[in-house]
């Protein structure tokens, strides 16, 4: 869209017409799909709990519960920055906004780097999808591993996608795109990222505290 | 929000370049739902060619007993081919997709959808997840085999290319979900002053009962399609037996989405003919919000019926009656409708054109389809045709009788709106009468040889099942004839048909009051709702103060 001719021009102004509340709208059904998205998996870990109840027991001592606690903490003081930054840029304060934004960026890679160090414990003793310790155990402890797996990458991804969209959004911030006068896109990713955030509160308990 | 634009963006066709890219580029990075609508019809039809020329192959197939031309592995092959493309590539996205691109914005006023660029992008989108289906067919270990429903635990042992299919699927219903969150979107805040949601026209309620459908179902089938390329590549063991898994699991997912999206391919069909018999009666619908209302109610219990697919599986009786009883009552909404319309018809002054010939002939093969389904909604008469050839014939006289014809419908009757072409009247005609004839003659005999016990999905059979066989690919001649001729009288209108005047059928709603194509922007005079969708009052007022000297 550089090359600009009148008519185009005519047009551009006319498509301007910015509507905040439909945009808004928008983003909330997105985030509908999401928890329909891991819903598909919950239901999948509900009905699995009720089948091997013992076994998800069992398999649920060897998690990591320090770990799984910080991270939670990590990633709800990262809600609360993300708070921090959108309520700055509404009062227009941009360096504000800027500097919790970047903080929240800080934690959410604090939190992978801490599931990382997670994985890679349980990686080291073979339980791994497509590991064979995870291959030789019980069904029903197979089944929880997988399950762990499958959810918290899930979520993993989705951090790391919220990373890029802040990372984004911050540049777009310092350029003056978004500004106290135009912060949707700010306050979108922070729905989004309170998303995220609420996926995990669902996931702690799930999968470190069943025992 | 009065006065006249002026402009080359309101007085010209969308269909000339504007702007400083040209030709080809200018279509690929336009933002123009028209445009966008009509990228998506070429691709969609060209996908649909393939699948028919599938579907030809299987008819070949069956003609005779025996095996003629492929073999058991291939036939395998040919109709997971032909589900895949029909349902992921065409009948799903299709009616929305391409009318609902054109027609939505048009029909509330607006110059657009809500996010025109994500529109853009939702193309894209499916172009990707189309060309990965594409390459399933080369790369690999050959074309999947599992029959378009992906059934655990065949689909994950088989050594065929289920993984990029199954990938391309999810893509694609990417695709779905984002076109389906812009319609909502739209609908609710694009609508021209005055229009209220029961002013709007009845396909823009299609639209909207299916775009919630799009919304909410097709996430659960992508974390379970996704989850099927996992159990393949890492062996997570959720569907599979041997691990502990279990493949019903996978059969309730998949069909969680799965059965609501038949509503997502009935709906907007059904809305279609919503908009043409109003037209052609030359009167109001009759039950405007009881048609209304109930597309949202097909939508709402659509949801809740998914497990009728799945009575021979051992789930409980508990569960099988429930499931039952909840089928039987979407039938309450869909007979709402067609009451509704016939009534619509009952003493209107009926002009018969070609859009008017496929509505009628949707409301036929409708029936036939929905009262089919209830004998496989019913628990004791669905044991004795399920994986039958009864099937088979339901699902061809609700997609393909349903949501296809509906989508002819919607064809010619938008089509002078589209191009700015009239097509060859008679010809249509000729095509539109192939193509019901070709339709029963072919998928009626598979009743008939699914009550006899043929089961569906093989490529052979006992002699006694020959000549519904027959018959039954003499038809898929006869309507390959139709189809044809119908493409063939379009695709002629669009460079030779006569110019189209702006509103050739008598149309009262709001695409009908500007140019024919419309200009860039829709509309020179932003329109302003005062009545229902459907006054024929207020035209025929107008057109006689026109026509006194």
């Amino acid at each position: 869209m550089s090359a600009v001719s009148k008519p185009m021009e005519a047009q551009a102004a006319h498509h301007e017409h910015r509507d905040d509340e439909g945009s808004k709208t928008g983003m909330w059904l997105f985030l509908f799909t999401e928890v329909l998205l891991f819903g598909g998996l919950f239901i999948i870990y509900a009905v699995y709990r009720h089948r091997f109840g013992t076994e998800f027991h069992e398999a649920a001592h060897e998690l990591n519960k320090v770990m799984g606690v910080t991270n939670t903490f990590v990633l709800l003081t990262s809600s609360l920055t993300m708070v921090l930054s959108v309520g700055a840029l509404q009062r227009r304060q941009v360096a504000a906004s800027l500097r919790w934004l970047w903080v929240t960026f800080g934690l959410a890679c604090c939190f992978l780097v801490i599931k990382f160090f997670e994985w890679s414990a349980k990686h080291h003793h073979g339980i791994w999808p497509g590991g064979e310790h995870l291959h030789s155990m019980p069904s029903g402890e197979g089944l929880f591993y997988n399950l762990y797996f499958m959810m918290t990458g899930l979520h993993g991804i989705h951090v790391l996608i919220g990373m890029v969209v802040m990372a984004v959004v911050a540049a777009r911030i310092s350029s003056g795109h978004i500004n106290g006068d135009r912060f949707g896109a700010l306050e979108y990713t922070g729905l989004y990222w309170h998303l995220v955030d609420l996926v995990w509160i669902f996931l702690l308990p799930l999968f470190y505290l069943t025992n | 929000m009065s006065g006249t634009n002026t402009g080359p963006a309101y007085t010209g066709s969308y269909l000339q370049d504007y702007g400083s890219r040209r030709g080809l580029m200018a279509w690929l990075t336009t933002t123009d739902h028209k445009r966008i609508g009509i990228m998506y019809m070429v691709v969609m039809f060209s996908f649909f060619a393939i699948a028919v020329l599938l579907g030809l192959l299987i008819r070949l197939e069956l003609m005779n007993p025996g095996l003629q031309f492929v073999t058991a592995r291939v036939y395998n092959s040919l109709f997971t081919l032909h589900g895949v493309i029909m349902i992921f590539l065409f009948i799903v996205p299709g009616i929305p997709a391409v009318m609902g691109n054109f027609i939505l914005p048009l029909h509330l006023g607006a110059d657009d959808v809500s996010f025109p660029k994500l529109n853009l992008a939702s193309w894209y989108i499916y172009m990707v997840g189309a060309l990965m289906a594409l390459a399933s067919l080369f790369v690999g270990g050959g074309v999947p085999d599992t029959g378009w429903t992906f059934y655990a635990p065949y689909a994950l042992r088989s050594n065929t290319n289920v993984s990029l299919a199954v990938l391309a699927a999810f893509v694609l219903g990417f695709s779905s979900i984002l076109t389906g969150m812009n319609f909502i979107t739209t609908i609710h805040r694009l609508r021209a002053p005055g229009m209220s949601f029961f002013r709007m026209p009845l396909f823009c309620w299609g639209l909207y009962a299916t775009a919630w459908i799009q919304v909410i179902a097709t996430p659960v089938v992508g974390i379970t399609l996704l989850l099927v390329v996992m159990e393949r590549s890492l062996g997570i063991g959720f569907f599979d037996p041997a691990r502990g898994g279990d493949p019903i699991l996978y059969q309730h997912l998949f069909w969680i989405y799965s059965h609501p999206v038949v509503y997502v391919m009935i709906l907007p069909a059904m809305g279609v003919v919503s908009e043409i018999l109003p037209t052609f009666s030359g009167r109001t619908i009759f039950g405007y919000r009881a048609i209304a209302l109930s597309s949202m109610a097909i939508a709402l219990v659509g949801y809740v019926v998914w497990a009728h697919h799945m009575f021979t599986t051992g789930i409980s009786d508990t569960a099988r009656w429930i499931f039952s009883l909840l089928t039987f009552l979407v039938a309450i909404p869909t007979g709402i409708k067609v009451f509704n319309w016939m009534a619509t018809l009952y003493r209107g002054s009926i002009r018969i054109e070609v859009p008017l010939l496929y509505a009628l002939g949707f409301v036929f093969l409708f029936s036939i389809g929905g009262l089919t389904g209830l004998v496989n909604g019913a628990l004791a008469t669905d044991i004795h045709v399920h994986d039958t050839a009864f099937i088979v014939g339901h699902f061809h006289y609700t997609m393909f009788g349903g949501a296809g014809i509906g989508f002819f419908a919607a064809l010619h009757y938008w089509w002078p709106k589209v191009w700015g072409r009239m097509y060859n009247r008679k010809r249509a005609m000729w095509a539109w009468g192939l193509i019901m004839v070709g339709f029963n003659t072919l998928y009626f005999p598979m009743l008939v040889l699914g009550i006899m016990g043929m089961p569906r999905r093989y490529a052979d059979y006992l002699p006694k099942f020959h000549t519904p066989h027959l018959i039954s690919t003499i038809g898929s001649w006869i309507i390959f004839a139709g189809m044809a001729l119908m493409f063939f009288n379009l695709i002629r209108a669009i460079k030779h048909g006569a110019k189209a005047p702006d509103n050739p059928w008598g149309g009262t709603t709001l695409e009908w009051q500007t140019t024919s194509p419309p200009p860039q922007l829709n509309f020179a005079t932003p329109p302003v709702v005062t009545t229902g969708p459907y006054d024929h009052t207020a035209l025929r007022a107008a057109a006689a103060r026109e026509a006194r000297p």
